[in-house]
């Protein structure tokens, strides 16, 4: 082939490779914009001070629109009704009657991240460390501590140990209390030191007892730690994300057993008893579940089309009885506020 | 990048061999293939940790395991594809064959679901690098001067990372633009590719290695592979490579150790990037001029003084900026220097193998070195792991240098 013949030849390519990448982005851009102005405005609700009076719902709304993403409250006597939007905006969110904690990412060329502690007027009263893609936080009942894990990623090469958590506790007006991957972690008396040790999805007892998920080796274990020690003891195996109900008596969490990877069955494990009972959702859930009372609990789940970006909150009896039921269309990070 | 490059040799005055004369345009065009399959590959790799965690929902421990694969895979694959490229006597094809595999393996990601379709791609991904790496190698030895080699792998590399420092912006801008469009984002990647492929399908000569006709036998591949000349530069590569400590586990520590290298976390890899981009070419020519050898010696100095510098209690800015600059020096000082020293080392016909050769002996024994720092670093922490490999290295740099000692006098005629 001649000089002129190959230029013509990689022009035509790189105009068919521009033109059909461009097409591309253009068509998803577009469909994006399409979708979010089709979309039928989600029905807002009153003022947020009377909601504070009563007990309430704090979520991240994920109806699309303008409001996509802002952390939204509604009364628990009327879940499914229409929603009051606070000026903030959450990739995840946890709250308490006076304190709530927000972790976002402000996504761009280089997407930063930041965690937020804010008062009951959802106004930023202390900055916390956050060192990656937004996980999972959660406040201690009385708002006094606060967890929040993050993923940090790094580089793209072929390197144990690239992908990790870190997950800091902290005290509301305070100092860091820890990283708690630097605690020790007690598995079956034996102390693990293994690099690839992983700690995240904190739900704290009280103020110096937590519960957590550890890894290491491909295993996963329900942990409990203390503040006080730098401890963390393993209790029982293939538990994630685990959250203590509000009596204190059991921990519901996500665990793989022999599903395939990335899918998770929702359990609820008897501290006392060391019964694990499976719940009835049968969908893989990925969430750290919040407890809406001694009886039930409530979780995120993805829209099941794949276009959407949108969540619904779902909750199902934590006995292992019953179905799922919808709560909230169009959220995502409940927390139960009483 | 390109115009610099060409224009430099011009405009400084280090006298000696092969100055004033331009890199062969067979490099640079090599060299921009790279930097489009790389943009592309990087694009991939830089967020793949998020679509596999937000997307397929893979938790950190399964994403680890796919990690490992990259590592095994391309090993072997690499020595196939040398020996192929030299067998056939046409290493471009070979190596169009490597980079074919790589681009159809990001659109293959479209419709991937699941762990084991995302494995698979991943892996025939590697396949293809594994596949292409020495036949290349061997065409940019082909097509330099003797003199200049060390300069023309400087370009090439330079070229090659400034692709894989641009792929995650390009990633993340188009994340900005339709969020959540993982999808975008394999479809950008393989129009990339396959601009790199066309570049070097239409452009890239077809330089031969062997006469027709005269097939090249394994026994003969064997002999000159496992033969005196090469013998001695292997036996070094592979004593530093056992002592080299990734840099995820570098990385790691600087983390570990101050608030600064975690938050910036993702950008750590970028600036050891910028270091070697910056420092490929006139390490490349250094080595020119001084030894082959020596400079690749002086590289591993460099390294020594990284893990010290990562070794130390406590951080900062400015010691992880120079944890950077070092390690970015460690690689414009060995990664295209080694081949520039064995492709003299073996004659024509067996380049690609002889590449392949040290190549592979290096990527195994990191693994095997990574094997181990994991352990010493589960056993006794990051800071006495890093000052027990100094230890090491220290010990392994003079004896490595003994043996590459006068080994570029036995430089093949061919």
């Amino acid at each position: 082939m001649s000089l002129r013949v190959r230029l013509a030849v990689l022009g035509t390519v790189a105009l068919l490779a521009v033109v059909g990448a461009a097409g591309y982005v253009w068509r998803v851009r577009h469909t994006q914009v399409s979708v979010e102005a089709a979309a039928t405005p989600v029905a807002t609700g009153g003022a947020l001070e009377p909601l504070r009076g009563q007990p309430h719902l704090v979520f991240r709304s994920t109806a699309l629109g303008a409001q996509y993403g802002r952390v939204a409250v509604v009364p628990l006597s009327a879940p499914g009704g229409p929603r009051t939007f606070t000026p903030v905006s959450c990739e995840r969110v946890y709250a308490t009657a006076d304190r709530a904690v927000c972790l976002s990412a402000e996504r761009g060329i280089l997407t930063t991240y930041s965690a937020r502690l804010l008062d009951a007027d959802w106004r930023p009263t202390q900055d916390l460390p956050l060192t990656g893609v937004p996980s999972r936080t959660r406040l201690s009942a009385d708002g006094s501590l606060v967890a929040t894990t993050s993923f940090v990623s790094g580089d793209s090469y072929a390197n144990p140990g690239q992908f990790s958590t870190r997950t800091v506790v902290t005290r509301a007006g305070g100092a860091v209390v820890g990283d708690i991957e630097q605690f020790k972690l007690v598995v079956d008396g034996r102390t693990v030191t293994a690099i690839d040790k992983n700690l995240w999805g904190v739900t704290f007892a009280d103020d110096d007892r937590f519960y957590a998920t550890a890894a290491s080796g491909g295993r996963t274990w329900l942990v409990e730690g203390s503040l006080a020690r730098r401890t963390v003891t393993a209790l029982h195996s293939d538990v994630e994300c685990p959250s203590l109900s509000p009596d204190g008596t059991r921990v519901a969490f996500k665990k793989r057993g022999d599903l395939p990877p990335g899918r998770w069955r929702l359990a609820v494990y008897d501290l006392t008893t060391g019964v694990q009972t499976l719940l009835s959702e049968v969908r893989s859930v990925d969430d750290q579940v919040e407890w809406l009372d001694d009886d039930t609990v409530l979780y995120g789940l993805p829209r099941a089309d794949a276009a959407s970006a949108s969540s619904d909150v779902w909750a199902v009896p934590a006995d292992g009885s019953g179905e799922p039921r919808l709560l909230v269309a169009d959220a995502w990070s409940p927390a139960v506020v009483r | 990048m390109y115009v610099s490059v060409r224009n430099r040799p011009h405009s400084d005055g280090t006298g000696n061999r092969g100055v004033g004369r331009r890199v062969s345009s067979t490099v640079l065009l090599l060299g921009v293939v790279s930097l489009l399959t790389d943009v592309s590959s990087e694009m991939v790799a830089s967020i793949l940790p998020l679509y596999l965690t937000a997307v397929v929902g893979l938790s950190p421990i399964a994403y680890g395991f796919l990690d490992g694969i990259y590592q095994g895979v391309s090993a072997f694959v690499r020595l196939a594809g040398g020996y192929a490229g030299d067998r056939g006597g046409q290493p471009k094809w070979v190596a169009v064959l490597g980079y074919g595999t790589s681009a159809l393996s990001r659109i293959a990601l479209l419709p991937a679901a699941g762990f084991a379709a995302i494995t698979a791609v991943i892996t025939a991904d590697r396949l293809g690098k594994g596949l292409r790496t020495a036949p290349r190698d061997a065409l940019i030895a082909e097509a330099s001067e003797p003199s200049m080699l060390g300069r023309s792998f400087g370009v090439h590399r330079a070229l090659d990372t400034f692709g894989a420092a641009l792929g995650p912006l390009v990633a993340f801008a188009l994340l900005a633009t339709v969020p959540g469009s993982y999808d975008s984002v394999f479809v950008v990647s393989f129009a990339v590719a396959v601009l790199g492929l066309a570049v070097l399908v239409l452009f890239v000569p077809n330089l031969r290695t062997a006469s027709r006709g005269a097939r090249l036998g394994l026994r003969r591949v064997a002999a000159e592979v496992g033969g005196r000349r090469l013998r001695r530069p292997l036996l070094a590569a592979g004593l530093l490579g056992l002592v080299t400590v990734g840099d995820g586990f570098l990385y790691l520590a600087l983390q570990d150790r101050d608030d600064f290298a975690a938050t910036w976390f993702p950008l750590l890899y970028v600036g050891t990037s910028v270091a070697y981009l910056g420092l490929a070419v006139p390490l490349g020519r250094l080595a020119d001029r001084f030894g082959r050898g020596r400079v690749l010696v002086a590289g591993h100095g460099a390294l020594l003084a990284c893990y010290l510098l990562a070794a130390l209690p406590s951080g900062g800015l400015s010691l992880t900026l120079a944890v950077l600059l070092c390690l970015g020096v460690y690689y414009a000082a060995t990664d295209g220097v080694l081949p520039a020293l064995v492709s003299r080392l073996v004659s024509a016909q067996t380049r690609g193998s002889g590449i392949a050769a040290a190549q592979t002996v290096v990527v195994l024994a990191r693994f095997g070195s990574s094997l181990l720092f994991g352990l010493l670093w589960s056993l006794q922490g990051p800071q006495w792991s890093l000052l027990l490999f100094a230890g090491l290295l220290a010990v392994a740099v003079p004896v490595a240098a003994r043996l590459l000692r006068d080994v570029e006098r036995d430089e093949a005629t061919a």
